[in-house]
């Protein structure tokens, strides 16, 4: 029997207010591909950044291959032979592949032998990269080749994916796979954090699960299903939405016509030709991996970047020039993708942030004054049609928890009797209960006759929620497929940048035809 | 020497302070620290520089202290930003505020006490070359030694380790602190090198320039830097070129106002390098350049080590 | 070692707190400052804080200074709350003198109700137009106001300084660089007998309140605070950015000429080369040390009054240099900005408790 490369044992670590490790146990053996699972808040992160030394655990023990260490900064980490490659990439977009490699180095390479070294080592794992090139040039997978073959540069022996798959295309995936799995069989142990129940599945040897800060199982995840594995990770046992049964009627409510936009940031998208319908009832997904137009796409939709009349359309009337307010005021409403400081202002209270959209839907001025004693009570009708826990319309908003300040984002929104609605990653970063009801709101207001924009990377939640969907690519949107008769791989595909699908596509009663199939 | 040497000589002149105060506060912008201060900086080490100078009879002594003045209200900014989390705008504006202040304080004494200019370094045989003799040689030290800063800080921020990680800070300041970079520690030595050499450029226009105290004698030549820095879109060299441009316009003016080339009254001249800066500061943010302006994306973002 | 320790929510108590902290350490340090200086430290704060309000006049001469900084920092404070850093107020009250001043001049000697209102307006005017160069360099091409509008405050000085020797020098006045006095229909009624207390005053106070009612009780206060703390979340409401920047610096702009005029036309009586002591700079600490509110502006502005009042009485009682007053003020500023921290931190001292030795190894 081998010692095992990583012992943790009683790690605990409170911040004010939050228990976030309470009495941690992990053991991840050589050549182990170890899942650690949990829902967004568990305390997944926490422990990892106090594996890799950015952290300090306020009590706990931690062992490598056998001998009790003090792993104080990341510094300290690496030398043992730990290598992380975070979630939110700790890259510097205007430095070359070449120096954010070199800064995530301790061993110091002259720019002649650590650029031979980049290409060799990229090329014995698959994943190719060019030294020279600067990174914002790069596409998300090409950035996470550089944190990775920074990682492997140093000869790891544990090396710790955060979550490395939300940004990734199903192939990009599958390849990612390859490589952990080449790395594994070299005796490389990986600790993979995730909290795609699938991936886990398919990849992992040993999965540790967290809920609320403490360790809730180990378990073998090619013995378990995904569903019990789920319950384990949530603690209850949840139901899937409830997706009435419904006939599409083929009326557009929410038009797009070959929407085109140039880019705004220095490294932006430009959005090319976009055309699609959202119908009566219907809720659309947009799929596709992140930096492909999405902020553009939906500065353009809600009027936050106004462009031509005529390629915005709402129930027959040319919006497409107005701004955000005036749009509202044709009955669309908007969920922004982030909600401190887009969707939300932290500072600010629940009734002030009732105001920030709802000031001409609800009633809230009269001739330029506040009513603040109507923005009170409407703030007061969310938080209680919506189970948004607050102490009331007088909290702040930076004082709720995620998935609770979503809750009252998505209600301010659904409270103003929208006749289109656009949800951005509705459920990004929110537990699973707030992610359930955030769903079933959504579905209910369809039912409503609402039309309903879903733009979200979750390929799962898209599958779950949507009638059609299409993908966003480079600035262009494939045609729209009936979800029902969609695949992953047609997604993924799609997601790669592959437009041209076979033509047997199937086509779904009721769908409206094809708007532009785009190249 | 002949008028049209003479003027360029005046034009190395009166770029020095300007390059001193760009290149330092260029080196805390590319750490990701916005120092509003420079002004206020220049006036301490313009007041330090002549006072010590005054009292101690040496030039050498009174550089060191001016350089030391600024870098001691760089510390009062950089504990203020760096420790405390103040606003950096804010902060900036009160150190220019305080030095004008300080500086009139402590100067009160010294309004109209003349001063030996600083000595130039005369080399024998190449001072006295035609043209390329006064030009070149001839000048004192600090002329030599802001060409000479500026060159290091070009070298520095390319081709180092230290400038590398640097920059990697002033990029982003979460990815540093998450591969183990003392984020707060490399802005404060940023933050003191802009100081110094702020202060630097303020013993220059007190010791050499005009050799003699007089208050706000750096009549927005610390905001000029500023606006310098965003010329030359955070790159040493540009600053150099930057720097000399903006002396050829201040030696133009002076010398059109000495010589009653226009029919204006001397104050409409006088207004030329700060409607130059403007102009500058137009043509940058709206000309073809736009899109490659790139101000390091962490610029004036408070860092606090969170979880 | 210190440490910072974030808040849930901040601290509202520590918003009012820490101006009156950053007080009591100015006036420690100050008194620190001036036993060092050779000067008794007790003698020497009477003389700054205590002596300029023991007469009725002292009191009244407290608010000919207090005016233009209040009138300056409340309309600056939009324009800071909203993130629009106006700092060429200094330029814009130059030019709202001049214009104003000019206005008085053109109707030399000529009586009316009219001239009064009508150097108002072009006071505003002249201030809002030396604000709008930055508001529409800012709005259309992205250039930064801070250098804008502090290079225009040079531009401005020196435009005053080529008219005051040029076409509105005193015909009368043996080549000294002044203008002639103003006449009696061009100058502001005193409102406190036997004081310089002018009408500047009055209308500074009804300001405060409009501007107060505006920024606690309309829109548009409203969207100068989601501006100012979410730019994005103010895209998402459908508030224009571009027209906050208009909007903030023609008011910091038009108060700023306003306040310039009630100088020319109050307590100077013409124009001259320097018409104000560093008002506009002066009312950036005002602003902050009033937390960007109206009401703390006013006290705010009271109190920087008393130290340029101080600093007078210090410099003829205990010879004092002037410069001390600049000195005190940036120390304020200093002391303010170091205790806001308390806002949204709590200060922890010693090394904290959840250092890596706690790990046994």
């Amino acid at each position: 029997m081998t010692v095992a490369r990583l012992v943790l044992s009683g790690i605990r670590k409170a911040y004010p207010g939050v228990l976030a490790n309470d009495d941690v146990a992990l053991t991840i053996g050589q050549g182990e591909i170890h899942a650690l699972l949990g829902e967004n808040g568990a305390g997944k992160s926490t422990l990892v950044k106090i594996i890799y030394g950015v952290l300090a655990p306020d009590a706990g023990e931690i062992a490598w291959e056998g001998r009790t260490v003090t792993i104080d900064s990341p510094h300290a980490a690496r030398a043992l032979g730990i290598g992380m490659v975070f979630q939110h990439f700790s890259l510097f977009d205007a430095l070359s592949v070449l120096e954010n490699v070199a800064l995530g180095l301790d061993a110091k390479l002259d720019r002649k032998t650590l650029a031979e070294r980049i290409i060799e080592v990229s090329e014995a794992y698959g994943l190719p990269l060019d030294p020279h090139r600067e990174v914002h040039e790069l596409s998300v997978g090409e950035r996470q080749r550089i944190e990775i073959v920074r990682c492997l540069l140093q000869s790891p022996r544990l090396l710790i994916m955060d979550e490395p798959t939300s940004v990734l295309t199903p192939q990009e995936v599958d390849r990612l796979f390859l490589t952990l799995r080449q790395l594994a069989a070299e005796g490389v142990s990986i600790l993979y954090i995730s909290h795609k129940l699938h991936e886990i599945e398919a990849l992992c040897d040993a999965a540790t699960i967290m809920r609320g800060g403490r360790v809730v199982a180990h378990c073998d995840p090619r013995t378990e299903t995904a569903r019990s594995m789920a319950e384990l990770m949530v603690g209850s046992s949840f139901a899937a939405p409830e997706k009435p049964e419904k006939r599409l009627k083929r009326a557009p409510r929410f038009s797009v016509n070959a929407l085109d936009l140039p880019t705004a940031e220095v490294f932006g998208t430009a959005l090319r030709e976009i055309s699609f319908d959202v119908q009566v009832g219907e809720i659309f997904g947009i799929a596709g991996v992140a930096g492909n137009g999405q902020s553009e796409l939906l500065a353009a939709l809600s009027g936050e970047r106004p462009t031509a009349s005529e390629s915005v359309v709402i129930d027959g009337q040319k919006i497409g020039r107005l701004g955000p307010r005036a749009r509202r005021l044709h009955g669309l409403a908007y969920i922004p993708e982030e909600r401190n400081g887009h969707g939300a202002v932290p500072d600010l209270t629940l009734a002030d942030n009732a105001l920030l959209s709802a000031y001409d839907r609800r009633g809230l001025l009269a001739s330029g004054v506040v009513r603040h004693g109507r923005a009170s009570a409407f703030a007061a009708e969310i938080i209680d049609r919506f189970g948004v826990r607050a102490t009331g319309p007088a909290a702040r908003a930076s004082s709720l928890s995620g998935g609770n300040l979503q809750k009252f984002v998505v209600g301010r929104e659904i409270l103003q009797a929208p006749n289109v609605l656009i949800a951005a990653q509705p459920t990004w970063g929110v537990d699973a209960g707030a992610a359930a009801a955030i769903h079933q709101a959504l579905i209910d207001l369809a039912g409503h006759g609402v039309a309903v924009l879903v733009v979200s990377q979750d390929l799962d939640e898209l599958m779950a929620l949507t009638d059609r969907m299409a993908v966003l690519n480079g600035g262009r949107l494939s045609r729209p497929l009936v979800t029902a008769d969609a695949t992953v791989e047609q997604i993924g595909l799609l997601m790669g940048g592959l437009h041209d699908l076979p033509d047997e596509v199937p086509h779904g009663d009721g769908q409206p035809e094809a708007t532009h199939a785009q190249a | 020497m002949d008028p049209l040497t003479a003027l360029l000589v005046t034009v190395i002149t009166a770029a020095t302070p300007l390059l001193f105060a760009a290149v330092g506060e260029l080196v805390v912008e590319r750490s990701g620290v916005l120092n509003l201060g420079v002004e206020g900086m220049m006036l301490a080490g313009a007041v330090t520089g002549f006072a010590v100078t005054l009292t101690t009879g040496s030039g050498t002594i009174g550089i060191i202290a001016a350089a030391f003045a600024g870098a001691a209200m760089a510390l009062v900014f950089g504990f203020l930003t760096l420790t405390l989390l103040a606003n950096q705008v804010a902060t900036g504006l009160a150190l220019t505020i305080f030095g004008v202040g300080l500086s009139a304080l402590v100067g009160s004494g010294f309004v109209g006490t003349p001063l030996p200019r600083l000595p130039r370094l005369d080399l024998p045989g190449l001072t006295d070359l035609p043209v390329v003799g006064p030009l070149l040689f001839g000048h004192d030290v600090l002329v030599y030694l802001a060409v000479v800063l500026t060159l290091a800080v070009a070298w520095f921020l390319a081709r180092s380790r230290a400038g590398m990680i640097l920059r990697a800070v002033g990029e982003n300041h979460e990815a540093a602190h998450g591969l183990g970079y003392p984020v707060i520690r490399i802005r404060y030595f940023a933050v003191l090198f802009g100081g110094l050499t702020a202060g630097l450029g303020g013993a220059f226009l007190s010791l050499a320039y005009t050799p003699m105290w007089i208050e706000q004698m750096t009549a927005g030549r610390g905001w000029i830097a500023l606006a310098l820095v965003v010329f030359a879109a955070w790159r040493p060299l540009r600053v150099l070129v930057g720097a000399y441009l903006f002396g050829g316009v201040t030696i133009l003016q002076l010398h059109a106002q000495g010589m009653g080339l226009f029919a204006v009254p001397s104050q409409v001249l006088s207004m030329l390098p700060y409607l130059a800066t403007i102009v500058v500061l137009v043509v940058i943010s709206a000309g073809p350049w736009k899109g490659r302006l790139q101000a390091p994306a962490c610029l004036g973002r408070p860092f606090h080590p969170t979880h | 070692m210190l440490r910072l320790e974030p808040r849930a929510a901040i601290s509202h108590r520590m918003r009012w707190l820490t101006p009156l902290f950053a007080v009591a350490l100015t006036v420690l340090t100050g008194a620190m400052l001036f036993a060092a200086m050779g000067y008794d430290p007790i003698q020497s704060l009477r003389a700054f804080f205590v002596d300029p309000l023991t007469s009725r006049y002292g009191l009244a001469e407290l608010g000919v200074k207090a005016t233009p900084l209040i009138l300056i920092a409340t309309g600056l404070a939009v324009g800071f709350r909203a993130g629009v850093w106006n700092i060429g107020a200094e330029g814009q009250l130059t030019l709202g003198a001049l214009a104003g001043g000019s206005v008085a001049l053109l109707f030399w000697n000529q009586e009316g109700w009219w001239i009064l209102p009508l150097m108002g307006i072009a006071a505003v005017v002249g201030g809002m137009a030396w604000a709008a160069i930055p508001a529409f360099l800012k709005s259309r091409f992205d250039v930064n106001e801070i250098l804008v509008s502090l290079m225009l405050t040079y531009v401005g000085l020196l435009l005053l300084s080529a008219l005051i020797y040029g076409p509105l020098k005193s015909p009368e006045g043996f080549g000294f660089p002044e203008s002639r006095m103003f006449s009696e229909s061009a100058m502001l009624p005193n409102i406190l007998e036997g004081t310089r207390l002018h009408l500047g005053a009055a209308v500074t106070a009804l300001v405060v309140v409009v501007v107060w009612f505006l920024m606690t009780r309309t829109l548009f206060g409203f969207q100068v605070t989601v501006i100012g703390q979410a730019p994005a979340a103010a895209r998402f409401a459908g508030f224009s950015q571009k027209a906050m920047i208009w909007t903030s610096l023609l008011l910091g702009g038009g108060l700023a000429g306003l306040a310039g005029l009630f100088e020319v036309a109050g307590p100077i009586g013409q124009i001259v080369p320097t018409i104000s002591p560093g008002y506009g700079f002066t009312a950036i600490i005002v602003a902050f040390l009033g937390r960007l509110h109206p009401f703390g502006i006013v006290l705010a502005g009271l109190l920087v009054a008393l130290s340029y009042l101080g600093g007078e009485n210090a410099q003829i009682t205990v010879g004092m240099p002037q410069a001390v007053t600049g000195v005190f003020q940036g120390m304020l500023l200093f002391f303010l900005l170091a205790a806001d921290v308390l806002v949204r931190y709590r200060l922890r001292f010693g090394s904290p408790a959840t250092s890596p030795k706690a790990v046994r190894s």
